[in-house]
């Protein structure tokens, strides 16, 4: 295809399943010309004035709405947040009904996080406003898994080729599943490790997905290695036996930290747990790239917003 | 009254016929079927080309009256029902109150007789409530005239009160249905576990549940010596499960449904929440055991479990939409795409597993083109194409993971009784 030619301006941004490798490099290229102006002392661009995006939460979230909502600001959009514990079921409206009231105010994007895996899907065959998934229960969250990719990038020069391994609680993670699509798109091996309770059973008839029961063997030789959120209350329903046991067992800790290559990459898409996950001296030790990837979501989110929004003109056209 | 079906392809697996021939209606009963049959003052209706046989026996829907008239009524279920060639629907208890005492149950009958148009089976509930915690008046619900008894959409988790539901009812002569899938595997579940649910992230209903369901149905109707119906058999495990157990003799019978036939995991989107039910659609190999099993005889027959729902209801996120959707209009059309257009099946035995066998697993008079048997006949079309356009149903429920597929074979006259209710997929009566 002719790289020129590839746009996303209208697109919605479900998943990375539905992105190309092309697509996923113009994003991860723009991405790049979005760092240099975060970087900057004046940041505001004009680039999306006049134009309108609600971030529209289900769930709580620190680091992807504050991302989006600064993402938005620096280009010039206005930026609302809706905040709302499951707000369509306690009050009995439907998430249609939601969605047409956000709509029928002109917003152009609506970032969406939802527990219900396919709400975005949903959404976007509902509403004329393009739809940016930020999480849809344990299936998706592709401006995650974009920063991800980025990060690499920018650590290791190439994704294809690499050993990657993602630890811990695959089972109920939509950041492993869209990394999973990305790193498989651009060429990556993916090794997932974790307590056999906590992977999911058949993922590794996914082509190029290798499934270890022991976490050494995912991260023997890798390039990087993603380390996943242990929420606590799976605990309760006994997915695994103790805090204490998952340290032990499946943690990333610096004796299995060095299996990996020497100059192996670690990320998190946070928040850490640590002590549990991941130990303390690892997580910002100077193989860890995890402080970096919060930068790097803002300007892939700044990235998204812009080629949803204007396709691929140029980024201070009109400043 | 008299009426002629003249120059149909008789298929009436009960009498062994499989031929052209006539058949003669009169007084609501069939009074003869052979070759160049004339009556005085008889009405002739040319079927030539077309397949005549006995009307369909559905026996595992859900009518949703009492209470649930959003999703379907009495008329609108027994109209779709006549719509697709069934003359004969069998409705779950699970409605709002449950179907579990004999004066709900001579209601239901009640109703049917004045606006239904096909006739109805009343299956009766288990449980008080379905609840799985005491048993209904199962015997006052044998002597209103139910078909069988089931807690449909819940698994009798208590054994014991499965087995003294079992044992009760032998005296009475009726059979148990079981929609078999362990609770604690699948709650919460909304789909097929396997690769598709590995990466969609939606926690799957294991086909171990339906296995583990079954097999403990099997062996306390072999303990008591009763009798049990696997409803919508879903997986390998549970085909093998009942072929093993028909062969030691256990008195077993059991259903698989058009969708478990047809579909596959494959086709389940979280967007499109027409694709979720329960048991839910499976991959490859269970569709092919689900097909092998009609075809040996170790699954009996064919049911739409027809679960109609509200637009509303469906149309939301899909872990909150309810399972189901309506499958009596579509039934037929799948059957012969996936089974007889493909050459896995005859005619003859695709009419045999949706009339003549569920007549045998529930001992009903219908399901036969027999002399003297009550004239309920279906004409149908085995050749023609259609596309599902769920707008032209009659059910109020318009979700079906078919929408937009091209089907081939559609019914084109039903008659109850003798009484034509539906002609050229129009409805033409109001009652019976």
């Amino acid at each position: 295809m002719d790289k020129s030619k590839i746009s996303l301006r209208n697109k919605h941004i479900l998943d990375l399943e539905y992105l190309s490798a092309e697509e996923i490099d113009l994003i991860l290229n723009t991405a790049k010309e979005m760092k240099k102006l975060v970087g900057r002392d004046i940041k505001k661009v004009p680039a999306l004035r006049g134009k309108s995006i609600v971030n529209l939460f289900f769930e709580p979230s620190t680091r992807t709405r504050t991302s989006f909502e600064l993402a938005g600001k620096y280009l010039g959009a206005d930026v609302v947040n809706i905040t709302t514990s499951s707000s369509s079921v306690v009050k009995g409206e439907s998430l249609r009904d939601t969605l047409y009231t956000i709509e029928a105010m002109g917003t152009d994007i609506i970032v969406m996080r939802h527990k219900a895996e396919g709400a975005a899907e949903y959404a976007s065959q509902i509403v004329s406003s393009r739809i940016i998934n930020a999480g849809d229960g344990a299936h998706a969250h592709p401006s995650q898994a974009l920063l991800d990719l980025f990060t690499i990038r920018q650590y290791k020069g190439d994704v294809a080729g690499k050993k990657v391994a993602i630890l811990g609680d695959i089972l109920h993670s939509r950041v492993a599943r869209s990394d999973i699509w990305g790193l498989r798109k651009l060429g990556a091996e993916v090794h997932l490790a974790g307590p056999r309770t906590l992977m999911p059973r058949y993922i590794a008839e996914q082509e190029g997905v290798y499934v270890h029961d022991r976490v050494e063997d995912a991260i023997d030789q890798a390039d990087v290695i993603n380390v996943l959120r242990i929420q606590l209350e799976r605990q309760k329903t006994g997915l695994f036996p103790s805090p204490r046991e998952y340290a032990r067992i499946f943690g990333l800790n610096k004796d299995r930290l060095a299996l990996a290559k020497p100059d192996a990459l670690v990320l998190h898409p946070g928040p850490m747990n640590r002590g549990l996950e991941i130990s303390p001296d690892i997580s910002y030790c100077d193989q860890s790239a995890i402080q970096e990837q919060v930068k790097n979501g803002l300007s892939v989110r700044m990235a998204l917003l812009f080629l949803v929004l204007m396709g691929g003109k140029n980024i201070e056209a009109d400043s | 009254m008299k009426l002629i079906l003249k120059g149909g392809h008789v298929i009436d697996p009960a009498n062994g016929i499989d031929q052209v021939a006539d058949v003669l209606i009169e007084d609501g009963k069939i009074a003869q079927v052979g070759t160049d049959i004339t009556a005085e003052g008889a009405e002739i209706k040319d079927v030539t080309g077309k397949v005549v046989a006995p009307g369909f026996i559905d026996l595992h829907m859900h009518l949703r009256e009492p209470g649930l008239e959003a999703k379907e009524d009495m008329q609108t279920a027994t109209q779709a029902a006549a719509a697709g060639g069934f003359t004969t629907i069998s409705c779950m208890p699970n409605t709002k109150p449950v179907v579990d005492s004999l004066v709900l149950v001579n209601g239901l009958k009640q109703r049917a007789q004045e606006v239904g148009i096909t006739k109805v089976q009343v299956i009766g509930a288990v449980s008080k409530g379905q609840k799985g915690e005491e048993l209904a008046e199962l015997g006052d619900m044998c002597q209103a005239g139910v078909m069988a008894f089931s807690d449909d959409g819940h698994y009798v988790n208590n054994s014991n009160l499965f087995m003294n539901a079992l044992d009760y009812v032998v005296p009475f002569g009726k059979r148990i249905i079981s929609h078999a899938e362990v609770h604690s595997l699948v709650c919460d579940g909304h789909m097929h576990e396997g690769a598709r649910s590995a990466m969609l992230g939606v926690k799957g209903r294991p086909s171990v549940a339906e296995d583990i369901a079954v097999a403990r149905d099997l062996l306390i109707a072999d303990y008591i010596g009763g009798k049990v119906h696997i409803a919508h058999v879903s997986t390998k495990g549970a085909v093998e499960l009942i072929r093993q157990a028909k062969a030691r003799g256990i008195d077993v019978t059991a259903e698989v449904t058009p969708h478990h036939l047809s579909l596959t995991d494959e086709i389940v989107t979280m967007a499109n929440t027409a694709t979720k039910v329960n048991p839910p659609l499976r991959s490859r190999d269970h569709v092919e055991a689900m097909i092998q099993g009609l075809k040996d005889g170790t699954i009996d027959a064919i049911a739409t479990d027809h679960s109609p729902h509200a637009f509303e209801e469906k149309d939301r996120e899909y872990c909150f939409a309810p399972s189901g959707f309506s499958g009596l209009e579509t039934a037929l059309g799948v059957v012969l795409t996936h089974l007889y257009h493909t050459g896995l099946f005859t005619l003859s035995e695709v009419v045999d597993r949706m009339t003549a066998a569920p007549a045998r697993v529930m001992e009903l008079a219908e399901g036969t083109l027999s002399v003297g048997a009550p004239a309920d006949v279906v004409v149908f079309d085995p050749d023609a194409e259609w596309t599902v356009d769920p707008k032209e149903f009659y059910t109020k429920a318009k979700m079906t993971p078919y929408e937009g597929m091209k089907l081939k074979g559609k019914a084109v006259m039903t008659l109850v009784n003798g009484k034509v209710v539906m002609e050229n997929g129009q409805i033409t009566a109001s009652c019976l």
